[in-house]
């Protein structure tokens, strides 16, 4: 096995008996990036110098004899709408194409401080706008297992760069299915945790009522190691939950004998592709080998997800997206002899046909006369959905689903219908619209593509999602198959 | 048109559904003189293709939006947050920042560390 290969955990063992360093595992995966980077297409920015330096310091701090965390000499990658110090940040923008952020996110901050090394910044959806990557205003990644195929979005290039082994770790953001949709495409492990459960600060933001940060990995066990770092309440980010962070790793547990675990009906109805519905029954059919108490449980409210959360994410999208006016950073049109012809050419030339589409959609909801039908109406239509959640839990200690109705689509096959689009992310928006967590991991193949299952939980249950998650994990070879490249 | 005449109310949506008229919301969900408005909202500069484009697309997603009137939310209050948040206060400190150099380094344009704008008053 190459060292670009293994997981965190795998090389956080050989570091530890001294069996390689910092330097020889950042030169695996940059020597990986430049095999395969040409076909992907994962990345933004590929840090190559910066990440040599920093694992040799960080291999002179090891021989010191000093404590190593898990994330120690990790080759991180960074999807690209989270600030980094001093490194490009665009979102994969032509408005952000040369903003150099002056601090760090909280995340990147944590991810440091833990010795961990920044690989480079990944491909999104502009703004993290979309299903397959496709709005990145700078290129198309590629989903790793078929190069025709979309890697899922928006982030794309975090969910391709771990498949591709183009890095061992990923963060993604998720405001309506962005990690767990792209980690379905690309047969990986994607968590979006409970909102409040990771600092936002230093994300861009897209919908700040539903945004989160999570990781993206080859296994459980990562997701686990990797939350442990990066969890917990940050003075910086008010909507940030100040609640005790505990050990993941502990959930890591081959047993759910005795767990009630429902399996949602409206997610295996209409719209969800005869595949994959079939690889989620025999999902649920081992869980209830291995001793679960597996269910069918009805939803009925959450066929409304999608309509609800293209209300309000985009409402909140057309005001968060009022910053980008030229003014103090990004791009300014020439054609500025104005204030107003200043925002107006500054926004037309510096948005994407997506991102307009929704500041547009957004601003409608907001605006005099439609508030109330559309806005409010969404809200309480919200309420409705938790309560959904809330009821199934009250029964249930997990929920299961498809993460996404189908396998990764066809490159150019969705882009010209906005709607349908929009539908791809119908399992995943609920969850994001309730603020739990959820979890998808892979579950099967359908034509040589990889299909996901999503693991639901109540707020702050990610010890659930774990213990479940690990279960499948340890009784099926899914997540050990890897692409073709 | 008529029905671009008619104040945009969501009562009158309303009343028109309960009445069945559901082909009179139809027909003026977006119109072309309601994108121009928006795009006005939101500072945003469209090309004439953009605009043609987002009328039909934007009455496409309303059409579906709406699929949401079916529930009914007479007696549910309006979930912002799903996490129950509170106001955060914190002390009203002044904390200089590390570099302003960065900072003004984004500046599209800047002028002795100040950002410069196009004229705003004669």
């Amino acid at each position: 096995m190459e060292l670009f290969e293994l997981t965190a955990h795998e090389l956080h063992a050989k570091l530890d008996r001294q069996e390689t360093s910092a330097e020889e595992i950042v030169r695996s995966v940059l020597g990986r990036i430049s095999r395969v980077e040409n076909s992907v297409f994962a990345f933004m920015t590929v840090n190559i110098d910066e990440a040599i330096t920093k694992a040799k310091e960080i291999d002179e701090y090891i021989t010191s004899g000093k404590k190593m965390t898990p994330l120690t000499g990790i080759p991180i990658a960074i999807k690209d709408n989270m600030c980094t110090r001093g490194m490009l940040t665009t979102a994969s923008s032509k408005i952000l194409r040369n903003y150099i952020p002056p601090y760090n996110a909280t995340v990147v901050e944590k991810i440091l401080q833990a010795g961990a090394i920044p690989i480079g910044k990944t491909n999104l959806d502009e703004f993290a706008m979309g299903s397959s990557t496709e709005n990145s205003a700078y290129k198309v990644t590629k989903n790793p297992w078929n190069l025709g195929t979309v890697p899922g979005g928006s982030s794309g290039g975090s969910a391709a760069c771990i498949a591709a082994d183009e890095a061992i770790l990923a963060f993604g953001s998720d405001t309506g299915g962005s990690i767990r949709q792209p980690a379905s495409f690309c047969g990986v492990v994607g968590l979006k945790p409970t909102y409040g459960r990771v600092s936002r600060y230093g994300l861009i933001a897209f919908a700040s009522s539903l945004d989160q940060i999570g990781p993206l990995t080859k296994d459980v066990t990562d997701a686990a190691i990797f939350l442990n770092s990066i969890a917990g309440h940050d003075p910086k980010d008010s909507t940030s939950v100040d609640l005790p962070v505990p050990d993941y790793r502990k959930s890591l547990i081959d047993d759910v004998k005795n767990l009630k675990i429902g399996v949602i009906k409206e997610l295996l109805g209409e719209g969800i592709g005869s595949s994959v519905k079939s690889s989620i029954l025999e999902a649920a059919e081992l869980l209830k080998k291995l001793g679960a108490k597996v269910e069918e449980v009805s939803m009925p409210t959450l066929k409304y997800g999608v309509a609800t959360y293209y209300l309000l994410a985009t409402a909140e999208a057309s005001s968060n997206l009022e910053r980008y006016d030229g003014v103090k950073y990004g791009h300014r049109s020439s054609e500025a002899d104005d204030l107003l012809a200043m925002y107006y050419n500054t926004r037309r030339e510096g948005f994407g046909p997506e991102v307009k589409r929704r500041i547009m959609l957004g601003t409608y909801a907001l605006s005099a006369g439609y508030y109330d039908a559309y806005y409010l109406k969404a809200q309480k239509v919200r309420t409705l959905i938790k309560n959904d959640f809330d009821k199934a839990f009250s029964k249930f200690d997990c929920l299961i689903s498809p993460t996404a109705p189908s396998p990764a689509f066809k490159i150019g096959e969705k882009t010209d219908d906005p709607l349908s689009m929009y539908l791809s992310d119908i399992a995943t928006i609920p969850i994001n619209l309730a603020g739990i967590p959820a979890i998808s991991i892979p579950c099967g193949f359908v034509n040589d593509l990889p299909v996901g299952l999503q693991i639901i939980g109540k707020a702050f249950s990610e010890e659930m999602l774990f213990r479940v998650a690990y279960t499948y994990e340890q009784n099926t070879e899914w997540h050990k198959r890897k692409p073709k490249l | 048109m008529l029905v671009d005449k008619i104040p945009a109310l969501p009562a009158f949506g309303e009343a028109c559904r309960e009445a069945g008229l559901h082909s009179i919301i139809r027909s003026m969900k977006v119109t072309a003189k309601d994108v121009e408005h928006v795009a006005k909202l939101a500072r945003l500069g469209l090309t004439e293709d953009e605009k043609k484009r987002f009328t039909e697309q934007l009455s496409r997603i309303l059409d579906y939006a709406e699929t949401i009137n079916k529930l009914d939310t007479k007696n549910v209050s309006p979930t912002s947050h799903a996490i129950p948040m509170k106001n955060v206060f914190r002390e009203d400190k002044f904390l200089p920042f590390e570099d302003l150099q960065e900072i003004i380094a984004n500046a599209p344009k800047e002028d002795n560390n100040i950002f410069s704008v196009p004229r705003i008053m004669e």
